[in-house]
């Protein structure tokens, strides 16, 4: 496997602002690779750097075999990019813009084209003004969707999209996923990512705070135990990936990681258990743990793929 | 009154964000007629000097063209006459704040997200209207208390002051009903400048007659006419200005009307549909360049023929009525031009065709940070699309514009001065020369535009204050006599004289290499820098 992209140590101020601070990404071929971020944390900046608009203060960025600053216009070609905050001249339609974006880009897949235009439902007559937020969003997607290349870099391109044409939009990124298209997917929402990627990273104020499959990353999260025992269990709070533990006589309550639940459930049936009620991990909860800044119980030691201080 | 809630708010926004510019209007307008006024004190302090003047340029066509009647021979009359132009700009000042506190802001989408706060259905219009209806009442003020404070006639600087205001109110109010019609504020902008055009040339034709000959009746039709017939400081006629208070009024009424007869974003005019496909020839950044500057291309194209054909219809009248005048040659050598006297008439108004042009040529650089800004840039730069090929695209439009403006221009009023003096195949050729050889300096404002907008593009805006600082030095230089320094500042001074002048190369060609310069720097800073709404 080839990397599509590779990011490594890039930095980008803006003025006082650190919008990146030495992040790492690495998109291999063939993969949707989900890029998560809170708001403000730089995943539209990164994209703007792959895609030579913006110039990296330092650090190094390949893409697609090239450099995205030097090489912007060959590589071009060979990408689709649908922004966050799609514009569209007013006076131009629809239609028109479709297929403008996709001859500068170096051709256009007209049965693909047309076979978008029907199953997104987009009246390709109407003018750039006259478009809502969600149809804008479709005309840049169908330009994007309908061209022939390798490489698509989408910065929440379901935002605005109703229910519908998301899951139209999810069966695209399914079928591209298969054909070996190479997709980088900027997104808030997780059952998106979940449903879509096969690798994922997530950033904080411009660093990765972690990346991985999602079974790696499901794998880090920790299952929440209760249990009712035959007599209170001496040493559980000893055992290595236990947290939070409250324990009131024979009752217990506590976070385990999830690779230490063996260990753990073989301690707590040695005391012998009445009652367990186990929750499962969450990737939510596992997101919003990265997104508010920290991991339960305060430390991150160790626990991610990657860098994460 | 439920719909105005919230309209003091809106009015502090306005405020807020345009603070600069409200200040920068109103103190050059109202600064400028007081420089005509000392100006005037200096060049005819005597009575009898400035009834010479009156008695010759008060009957000049081309001055009647330009400025309209003279009314009287004190120094506040010359001076209420030669502010026609201020009063032109005080229009396109009052119409341009309008729209772009209504229009704008529904294009943007901004009024949206004011409109879902508690904010009255009309307080975004009313709001824009009080702070324009404002600003004009301060330049009106400030005017009047200047005149008086100079030691002219309280009573018609007042009416001076607000002749001026009137003029502001009423574009205002056109500006306030245009904006209702279109989805889009360029073409509601359009309409409105093209109903201050159209104001002029009814007060321009109409003017050149006598008073009270067989078209003078036109400049009753137009605002900038009543502005006049105040005569300030020449038995003021109040009536006028309730005149034009009633016709604001009517506007202000049916802009209010139209404005609830439509949802928010639209206009009253439906948007057509258009092709679902693009033509073959729509495929790269030229192409669409020629789809974003077209339609604003051809108006300006119609506008200069239009007033082309008016300048060199009464270019004529020029010789026939005053040719032998020893005074009028005099005071067209004041104002710069050489003896000849079309020649002279014809050397100004291709001046003033310059200035026009350079509007178009910086309107037409600056596109490229309006598409930068408004985020339609960063799309085509995605694609295959080099940034210079995207740049090139509408910068073909500043650079090749003002040359098919200023062919329309000189061809027009060159050919109808021709026609009417039977002397077309001498006189096209010259008059035309005269517009073309205005490009390099129309050029130096497409590098100042290019420069800014890639080295400081935070600051692309200020090459509208280069062109207002030439054009000040243009009206205001060689009536103050300014020292030579500043004059030299314009690049329109270096331009030869002509018809009738010396065509002297040098200056050209430092004007071009000026221009020149400025845009391969602009354009190296632009391959080099980032590209995003806040970029700079
Ligand atoms: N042109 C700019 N000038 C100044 N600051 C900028 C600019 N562009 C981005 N920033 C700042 O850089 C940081 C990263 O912004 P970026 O747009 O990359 O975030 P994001 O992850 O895409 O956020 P969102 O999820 O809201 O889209 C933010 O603090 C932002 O304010
Ligand atoms: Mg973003």
């Amino acid at each position: 496997m080839t990397a599509v992209i590779s990011i490594s140590g890039l930095h980008k101020f803006f003025g006082p602002t650190h919008a990146l601070d030495g992040l790492d990404l690495t998109v291999e071929e063939g993969e949707v690779h989900g890029f998560l971020g809170p708001n403000g944390s730089g995943k539209t900046t990164t994209l703007r750097i792959l895609l030579g608009l913006l110039r990296a203060d330092s650090g190094t960025a390949r893409l697609l075999g090239g450099d995205p600053w030097h090489d912007a216009t060959e590589l071009h070609r060979r990408l689709a990019y649908v922004p966050g905050d799609v514009m569209l001249w007013p006076s131009l339609t629809g239609g028109e813009i479709i297929d403008l974006l996709g001859r500068m880009r170096g051709g256009l897949n007209i049965r693909r084209r047309d076979e978008l235009l029907e199953r997104f439902e987009l009246d390709t007559r109407k003018k750039g003004r006259s478009y809502s937020k969600g149809n804008r969003q479709k005309v840049a997607l169908i330009a994007a969707l309908a061209s022939n290349v390798e490489l698509l870099l989408l910065d929440e391109p379901t935002a605005g999209l109703d229910p519908l044409m998301d899951a139209i939009f999810r069966e695209y990124i399914t079928e591209e996923r298969h054909n070996g298209r190479t997709v980088l997917l900027s997104s808030h929402i997780l059952a998106e990512v979940e449903a879509l990627c096969n690798r994922v990273t997530i950033i904080r104020e411009g660093r990765v705070v972690e990346s991985g499959s999602l079974a790696e990353l499901r794998h880090l999260t920790r299952t929440s135990i209760k249990a009712v025992l035959a007599r209170p269990a001496p040493g559980l709070d000893g055992l290595p990936g236990v947290y939070d533990l409250q324990s009131d006589g024979s009752r217990v309550r506590f976070e385990v990681d999830t690779d230490q639940l063996n260990a753990v459930l073989a301690h707590l049936t040695s005391v012998g258990i009445k009652d367990l009620i186990s929750q499962p991990p969450t990737l939510e909860e596992l997101f919003m743990l990265h997104y508010r800044g920290r991991l339960k119980g305060g430390e991150e030691e160790g626990k991610n793929t990657k860098e994460s201080r | 009154m439920k719909s105005l809630v919230g309209a003091g708010r809106v009015i502090w926004l306005i405020l807020r964000r345009d603070r600069f510019l409200l200040f920068l209007w109103i103190a050059a307008l109202a600064l400028t007629p007081l420089m005509f006024a000392s100006a005037f004190q200096e060049l005819y302090p005597t009575a009898e000097q400035r009834q010479a003047f009156v008695a010759t340029s008060g009957r000049n066509p081309s001055f009647l063209l330009l400025f309209g009647p003279i009314f009287d021979s004190s120094i506040g009359a010359l001076t209420a006459w030669r502010s026609a132009p201020v009063v032109v700009l005080v229009g396109l000042a009052s119409l341009l704040t309008v729209i772009r506190h209504t229009r704008v802001e529904e294009e943007t989408g901004r009024r949206e997200l004011l409109g879902s706060t508690v904010v009255g259905r009309h307080s975004q219009l009313a709001s824009a209207l009080i702070v324009t209806f404002g600003a004009n009442l301060a330049l009106a003020a400030l005017l009047a208390l200047g005149m008086i404070g100079m030691g002219h006639p309280p009573v018609g600087s007042i009416a001076f002051g607000l002749s001026l205001a009137a003029v502001g109110w009423v574009f205002a109010a056109v500006g306030s009903v245009t904006a209702q019609l279109t989805e889009s504020s360029a073409a509601a902008r359009g309409i409105a400048i093209g109903a201050l055009g159209l104001s002029y040339l009814l007060r321009a034709v109409g003017d050149v007659g006598e008073e009270g000959s067989r078209l003078s009746w036109l400049s009753w039709l137009s605002a900038l006419g009543w502005a006049q017939r105040v005569r300030a400081y020449a038995g003021e006629r109040w009536w006028i200005l309730a005149l034009a208070l009633g016709f604001v009024v009517i506007l202000v009424f049916a802009a209010m009307l139209l404005s609830s007869r439509r949802d928010v974003g639209a206009g009253v005019l439906r948007p057509r549909l258009g092709p679902a496909a693009a033509p073959p020839w729509l495929r790269g950044p030229m192409s669409l360049a020629w789809r974003l500057h077209r339609n604003t291309l051809f108006a300006w194209i119609a506008g200069f023929a239009v007033f082309g054909v008016m300048y060199g219809g009464v270019a004529d009248n020029v010789v026939t009525l005053l040719g032998d005048s020893p005074q009028l040659r005099l005071i067209f050598e004041r104002i710069g031009g050489t003896a000849a006297l079309v020649d002279a008439f014809f050397a100004g108004i291709m001046g003033i065709f310059a200035l026009a042009a350079s509007a178009y040529a910086v309107q037409a650089a600056l596109r490229l940070r309006v598409e930068e800004t408004a985020l339609r840039a960063e799309p085509v730069l995605a694609t295959s699309v080099r940034r210079l090929s995207w740049a090139a695209g509408h910068l073909i439009f500043a650079v090749i514009g003002p040359v098919v403006l200023l062919a329309v221009a000189g061809f027009t009023s060159g050919m109808t001065y021709g026609l009417i003096s039977g002397d077309l195949s001498h006189q096209l050729p010259r008059v035309l020369a005269a517009a073309m050889v205005q490009l390099p300096a129309v050029w130096v404002l497409v590098g100042i535009s290019v420069a800014l907008f890639g080295l400081l593009p935070r600051l692309s805006a200020v090459s509208w204050g280069a062109l207002a600082l030439f054009l000040l030095i243009g009206q205001v230089g060689p009536v103050m006599q300014l020292s030579q320094w500043i004059l030299d500042l314009s690049p329109f001074t270096h331009v030869p004289n002509l018809p009738g002048g010396e065509l002297s190369m040098a200056p050209l060609a430092l004007l071009f290499g000026v221009g020149a310069g400025l845009t391969a720097a602009g354009l190296t800073g632009l391959a080099r820098r980032d590209i995003g709404s806040g970029a700079g």
